[in-house]
């Protein structure tokens, strides 16, 4: 993994239980950044900040923390406006600040646009598209005053190129990225970047339940003719909050081994 | 042009949804208008942006009541 410098940082990470927001928020508690983990299933929540903890112990090699300390759970659904304000609310009482923010909740209802529930389409598009923006207005705030602050947006190749089946999703992650666009024009003048990535095939809980013939038939799409992990995307997150990379802002860096080109 | 005092109550009356003829000098914006730390973040760069002042965050931890940022506001605007 890269290895920046985050002490004292504090990271919001929206669906950090698991999957890609998991490595994104070990990786992030490994460059000792202060964790608020944000999720929707107890169980899951109380296993991630184990692991982050474990993370961010194992790689300071110092005192070990206590999770309570530099570590927080939040359950949250960010589709919810009172329970996305709220909890934004608990955190900057908790940490005094927030400088860092991953919106990485998301979900899929995978069907032809023909049989397409209503609800099908409302639920992705709340969580996925409703929810950073429900997020980043809320953290946006101690950014603002603070005049400094990284947000990052995970997107999809699904919302560049489209993807069968995902009328939902692919709207979705589509218009994640033009927010992205836009709200990086906006908080610029406040020293704030706003980049989103765009994964490709990545190996977690979402793509699991794919077909073994589907994961086949997409490997071979894969010039570099392997699945991404969520280390993949955990370490351009890390390069996107790096001071290094403050001249960096409304792009989309797309991560899926060469797929889409 | 407003006074200091009506501006900054007609940024708060805006902001928090609140009526502008019930807000005094005297009034705590936490307190009696309810203000929540992210109201009063948006407040502190509501503030900052029409009077283009600096009101750092050290500063901020000090404002109670609308005097306050009635205050910081003339003061900063002074040393300017
Ligand atoms: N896995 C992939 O191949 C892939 C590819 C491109 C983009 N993505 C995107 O990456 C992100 C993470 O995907 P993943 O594969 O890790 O998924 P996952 O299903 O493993 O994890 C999703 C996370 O989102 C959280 N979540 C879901 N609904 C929520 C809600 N309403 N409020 C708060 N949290 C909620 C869950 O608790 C969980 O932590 C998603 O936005 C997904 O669209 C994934």
């Amino acid at each position: 993994m890269l290895k920046i410098n985050l002490h004292d940082r504090v990271a919001v990470i929206t669906g950090g239980t698991r999957g890609i927001g998991l490595g994104i928020a070990k990786a992030l508690a490994a460059c000792e950044a202060k964790i608020a983990c944000i999720g929707t299933n107890p169980e899951k929540l109380q296993s991630a900040l184990k692991a982050i903890c474990h993370e961010r112990n194992s790689s300071t090699g110092g005192v070990p923390l206590e999770f309570q300390e530099e570590v927080e759970g939040y359950l949250c659904n960010v589709s919810v406006t009172e329970d996305v304000e709220q909890t934004v609310e608990k955190i900057l009482t908790r940490f005094g600040r927030i400088d860092i923010l991953v919106n990485c909740a998301g979900i899929t209802r995978d069907v032809p646009l023909g049989a397409m529930k209503d609800e099908e389409w409302d639920d992705v598009i709340g969580v996925n598209l409703r929810g950073p923006f429900l997020m980043t207005r809320a953290c946006s705030k101690p950014m603002r005053r603070a005049k400094r602050g990284r947000i990052i947006n995970i997107a999809s190749i699904s919302g560049l190129i489209g993807n069968k089946g995902q009328a939902n999703y692919s709207a979705s992650k589509a218009g994640l990225i033009g927010f992205t666009r836009t709200v990086s024009k906006e908080l610029a003048g406040k020293n704030i970047t706003v980049n989103a990535i765009a994964p490709g095939f990545i190996e977690t809980d979402m793509t699991a339940v794919l077909p073994a013939a589907l994961k086949l038939e997409i490997k071979n799409r894969i010039p570099l003719a392997r699945f991404g992990s969520p280390e993949d995307v955990a370490n351009a997150v890390l390069y996107f909050v790096s001071e290094e990379a403050s001249f960096v802002t409304g792009q989309i860096l797309t991560i899926d081994g060469g797929m889409i080109r | 042009m407003a006074s200091t005092e009506e501006r900054v109550i007609n940024i708060i009356a805006g902001q928090l949804g609140s009526d502008a003829a019930t807000i005094t000098a005297e009034t705590d914006i936490a307190n009696d208008l309810g203000a929540d730390s992210l109201d009063l973040a948006e407040l502190m760069i509501a503030f900052e942006e029409e009077f283009n002042i600096n009101i750092d965050e050290s500063d901020a931890q000090n404002i109670t009541t609308v005097g306050d940022v009635i205050q910081h506001i003339e003061k900063a605007i002074k040393t300017d």
